[in-house]
């Protein structure tokens, strides 16, 4: 890896040895059932051989440091160390897809902040490599079984709140910021009363200046229980308790079970294990937790550095989050297609093949671990409601923000023309109408006899978000003739 | 505007024609479903256990027959709400799958809001069902 290696010399004798030669990398290995596997997509600088490119981040991120040390002949190393064990170049790039094996007693049982520490710990900072990027993560049941994993999950969920059969909806508050308390709580009722089963805090409203956390929860719950009482129907709000300390917040997740809310928010800023502590209290106080995967872009988005959004689903999964934002196929933010349906397989589905269509480069095996809500959020609208049924299917929250306050007629409006929207397209999916291709027919029959849905579809009829992916499948599905 | 229970699947569309809920029924089956039919006159959304129509239909794969047991809760309860359940028992779902009200009272009065004050400004609520303030079985008629 470095200029000053001699190759000739011994394995134990002190100075740099490269990592291939110290056992880091294992052509042969057979990886065991119980490995936690990596799939890294890395790129090596010029002249960087890329098997010890591979083997480097396998060591490092095990057993290994720059130089020998002797004092791993203290310990049954072999063990212990990682072991890349297949390079692979990906055509047409400068890119390989290394492959290592981490034996599971390199990690902590239940413990994400442990598992990240080590899989992505310090070697993506490593001057040998241009670029890495963590693809995918296997987790072997053996230790998908020591944690919680969702506090409730989707079964769980859906008897919580009596809802079968279709997707949820949901909206986020907006303006995301300046709205006084009082004026807050009004456009939740509006919106949960006009159809909605979910209204939601943004991000980043947590207890600014202009609506401290108290009194938004206070007039919140006055608007949903005046929605409740309206329909008949459950209804909730994502109360963020997103906060500085786990003391503020889990004082503030406690005065929402206090005010009877079914569900409470938190962002991924908050850490992994500030996630798990939430997940555990939700579990224990039987309130739904809702993830809003504020920042992860910064590092899941560019495909040759960071890591891959369903390495996040994963550990969200494993950390025991009810609902994670997971992307919308044709809203405002970005994600292809074919990567959303592989991030949604993971949530929702026990047992994941290996699917390169959907990037995924492994089986995963998720035993009796509950599945969780995929929230669709970001730039849809009533018009796209086949499109969103058929790409994200009925599992999942369709969140209408801009679509349902911006509604020509009112907030109440625009959530109604969601769910007229919406029900239509089941009740014509149900039927074996190919919803698909007549979607917007189907949407035009129901606009007949609901204006609300009329107006909806011609405020937002003609508005479309494409642009190219930046994160793709390395492998694409050859069209058939 | 006069209250309208919005549970169940289908609760924003016009109620449904018999051919619809046929459809519905022939979907339910053809995904291995077994439907059963409930029906209640207390529609709070934390009543849970609406009076069972005989048990699940785990056997019958005839629509007609389906629709012919919900003929006969109508017309044994023409005030009550009435649902048509299918249900999941596949490992990891073990659950409802679709759920929707096929019969409405004509006068369901709706929900109060009580609000319970409580110090710092804290409201503790409770929906209560108008009708459900009499005794069952005579709470909607006409």
């Amino acid at each position: 890896m470095t200029n000053s290696t001699n190759p000739e010399k011994n394995r134990w004798a002190a100075g740099v040895t490269p990592y291939a030669e110290m056992g880091y990398w294992q052509p042969d290995y057979v990886p065991k059932d119980t490995d936690i596997l990596c799939a890294f997509r890395i790129v090596p600088q010029e002249g960087v051989d890329p098997i010890e490119a591979a083997a480097a981040v396998a060591g490092e991120s095990s057993t290994a440091t720059w130089t020998v040390v002797w004092t791993d002949r203290l310990t049954a190393h072999e063990h212990y160390q990682a072991k890349a064990y297949q390079v692979v170049p990906v055509p047409g790039t400068d890119q390989y897809i290394a492959y290592i094996a981490y034996d599971i007693d390199l990690f902590e049982e239940g413990s994400i902040a442990n598992l990240t520490s080590s899989i992505i710990g310090n070697v993506f900072s490593f001057k040998a490599l241009k670029s890495l990027r963590l693809e995918d993560m296997r987790i072997p049941l053996h230790y998908v079984k020591t944690f919680q994993g969702p506090a409730h999950g989707i079964v769980m969920e859906r008897e919580y709140l009596d809802k079968y059969g279709r997707p949820l909806l949901g909206a986020t508050t907006k303006p995301k910021l300046g709205l006084s308390a009082r004026n807050y709580g009004r456009v939740v009722y509006e919106a949960l009363s006009g159809g909605l089963d979910f209204t939601k805090d943004d991000e980043n409203i947590n207890s600014q200046p202009f609506m401290r956390w108290r009194d938004r929860f206070l007039y919140v719950m006055e608007g949903v229980n005046k929605a409740m009482a309206a329909t008949g129907e459950i209804k909730g709000h994502y109360l963020n308790v997103t906060a500085a300390t786990m003391e503020d917040m889990y004082e503030r997740a406690e005065f929402a079970k206090s005010l009877g809310s079914v569900v409470v928010m938190i962002d991924l800023t908050i850490g992994y294990t500030a996630i798990q502590s939430m997940a555990n209290w939700a579990r224990k106080n039987g309130v739904i937790l809702h993830l809003h995967r504020a920042g992860h872009g910064t590092y899941t988005r560019q495909k040759t550095h960071g890591v891959s959004f369903r390495v996040i689903a994963k550990w969200m999964r494993l950390a025991g989050v009810d609902h994670i934002h997971a992307g919308t196929v044709v809203g405002k933010l970005e994600g292809d297609p074919n990567m959303i349906h592989g991030y949604y397989d993971i949530l929702r589905l026990s047992h994941i093949p290996l699917n390169p269509l959907n990037g995924i480069f492994f089986d995963q095996d998720w035993g009796s671990m509950p599945s969780l809500m995929p929230v669709a959020s970001g730039g849809i609208h009533a018009g796209q409601m086949h499109l969103l049924l058929h790409h994200l299917g009925e599992d999942v929250i369709l969140q209408f923000g801009g679509g349902t306050i911006g509604h020509p007629l009112g907030i109440a409006s625009g959530a109604t023309a969601n769910r007229v929207a919406l029900e239509a397209m089941i009740l014509a999916r149900n039927e074996g109408r190919d919803y698909v291709n007549e979607g917007p027919d189907i949407l035009e029959a129901a606009a007949k006899w609901s204006p609300a849905l009329r107006a909806a579809l011609e405020t937002w009829k003609d508005v479309t978000f494409n642009f190219a992916s930046t994160d793709t499948p390395d492998v694409l599905a050859t069209p058939s003739l | 505007m006069a209250f309208h229970l919005t549970q169940g699947t289908f609760s924003y569309l016009p109620p449904l024609t018999d051919d619809q809920i046929k459809r519905q029924i022939q979907y339910a089956l053809d995904n291995d479903w077994p439907l059963s039919v409930e029906y209640t006159d207390e529609p709070h959304p934390r009543n849970t256990y609406w009076h069972m129509w005989g048990l699940p239909m785990f056997d019958q794969k005839d629509p007609a027959a389906i629709f012919y047991e919900l003929e006969q809760c109508k017309k044994a309860f023409p005030y009550h709400y009435i649902r048509l359940n299918a249900y999941d028992r596949r490992l990891g779902r073990q659950t409802v799958a679709l759920s929707f009200i096929v019969q409405r009272p004509g006068n369901d009065p709706g929900f109060r809001l009580v609000r319970q004050e409580s110090p710092d400004r804290q409201i503790h609520y409770t929906i209560e069902s108008y009708a459900s303030m009499r005794p069952e079985g005579e709470r909607f008629t006409e």
